[in-house]
């Protein structure tokens, strides 16, 4: 992440040629390249079509080398909003942070005073608990047999995809005929850490349309 | 009969001590987990690069980061109507048929939208399923070039409406946790 702040440096932002999308990999000064930093965000519907699956990956572009040592801070507190009554204002939560080599996962439950940029874990809620998977070992998965909630929490390959070289070329004016077909993906081989978990629509509004986002806080 | 008694309790009292010393989990609690504190925001995201594109500048950016989505449009929305037209100075609408207004009307509240009801995708070529979810698979980049440079109909500055880069570097899985193994 620091090697690609490098690259971007002053100009890729100030040039108001083109801009963009690289998800939030190249996010905001403040946060890039730290153990807050979030790199993308997913919600799906699940195998299980009665279950909607929510993806929060955090501290990008690890080597394999890198995905070794990296860990979840334990100050670092993953949370996931959910508005059901569409109005931004987020109603339930699912609160994520690691112990002891655990990703415990509070939730859904009120998002009540937590709502907003500051919050508090709430341990009153249904917790899911989940060996934090070890690279280079099988994926660890654990439900919560009372909710139905599915977790996993460890390095995983990115799933983001995208010919960011070219990108950082179009914005210093050396590639002035844009992308190429085929373009070179600079997340491959790349890995996340990765926070997957699955919930029953039926904890979070059951039908009809809601709107998600995930926040990083930290303590 | 209370000198039995305490006799009797002294010697209980031994016995527990004598027993829990031999066996600290029963009267040593396991790991004690701290969860207490306030935790604020560092970091924050709805849909795929919206405060990398749109948002001009590290103020704005770290900003946009701790901004509640019930007060990004108040904040951010204007800024970004900015932005798309000097990124892109034709734009009229794009294949969703939203003026600059619209477009970034709908980005600046940066948060993904989800179906409880159905297909959940970012945009699949059905208007009815556009903004339905955000799928692995979705290629979020081509979507969003789409949207900024191809025009009315898609067609417009072709060497911008995608990256060439259409999938990632290994399949997902179909079961839980759908991500592929790390490299």
């Amino acid at each position: 992440m620091k090697k690609l702040k490098i690259l971007l440096g002053a100009s890729a932002i100030a040039v108001a040629g083109f801009f963009m999308v690289a998800a939030d990999h190249i996010d905001a000064p403040d946060v890039a390249g730290g153990t807050s930093d979030i790199t993308d965000y997913y919600a799906f519907q699940g195998e299980d079509d009665d279950n909607i699956a929510f993806v929060a990956n955090v501290q990008g572009l690890l080597s394999p080398t890198g995905s070794a040592a990296a860990a979840f801070d334990e100050n670092v507190l993953v949370e996931i909003n959910i508005d059901t009554d569409l109005d931004a204002v987020e109603d339930l939560l699912i609160q994520a942070i690691a112990r002891d080599g655990k990703m415990y996962v509070f939730g859904p439950f009120p998002a009540g005073a937590s709502a907003g940029t500051s919050s508090t874990i709430n341990t009153t809620a249904p917790v899911t608990v989940v060996d934090i998977t070890a690279y280079g070992t099988s994926a660890v998965t654990t439900t919560n047999s009372s909710t139905g909630v599915m977790a996993f929490a460890g390095p995983r390959d990115d799933p983001f995809f995208f010919d960011f070289d070219q990108y950082l070329a179009i914005l210093d004016g050396s590639a002035p005929g844009g992308f190429v077909n085929p373009g070179t993906d600079k997340f491959a081989g790349t890995n996340v850490l990765s926070i997957v978990v699955e919930v029953p629509k039926s904890l979070i509004g059951g039908s009809g349309k809601i709107n998600s986002w995930v926040e990083t806080k930290s303590k | 009969m209370k000198n039995i008694k305490t006799l009797m309790l002294a010697l209980l009292i031994s016995g527990a001590a004598f027993n829990c010393s031999n066996d600290d989990d029963a009267i040593q609690p396991r790991n004690i987990l701290d969860f207490s504190g306030t935790y604020t925001q560092d970091d924050q995201m709805g849909r795929p690069a919206i405060n990398t594109v749109f948002s001009v500048g590290d103020a704005t950016k770290n900003s946009f980061n701790v901004t509640p989505p019930s007060s990004q449009n108040a904040a951010f929305q204007a800024g970004f109507e900015s932005r798309l037209l000097a990124l892109n100075s034709g734009y009229t609408t794009n294949a969703l048929g939203w003026d600059a207004a619209t477009f970034t009307g709908a980005l600046a509240t940066d948060v993904l939208t989800v179906s409880l009801d159905g297909t959940t995708t970012f945009f699949d070529g059905n208007p009815a399923n556009t903004l339905s979810g955000r799928t692995l698979a979705n290629d979020v980049i081509d979507v969003e070039l789409l949207l900024i440079f191809g025009g009315p109909d898609g067609s417009a500055n072709p060497t911008l409406t995608t990256d060439g880069v259409p999938s990632n570097d290994k399949p997902f899985l179909t079961s839980f946790p759908y991500l592929a193994s790390p490299w």
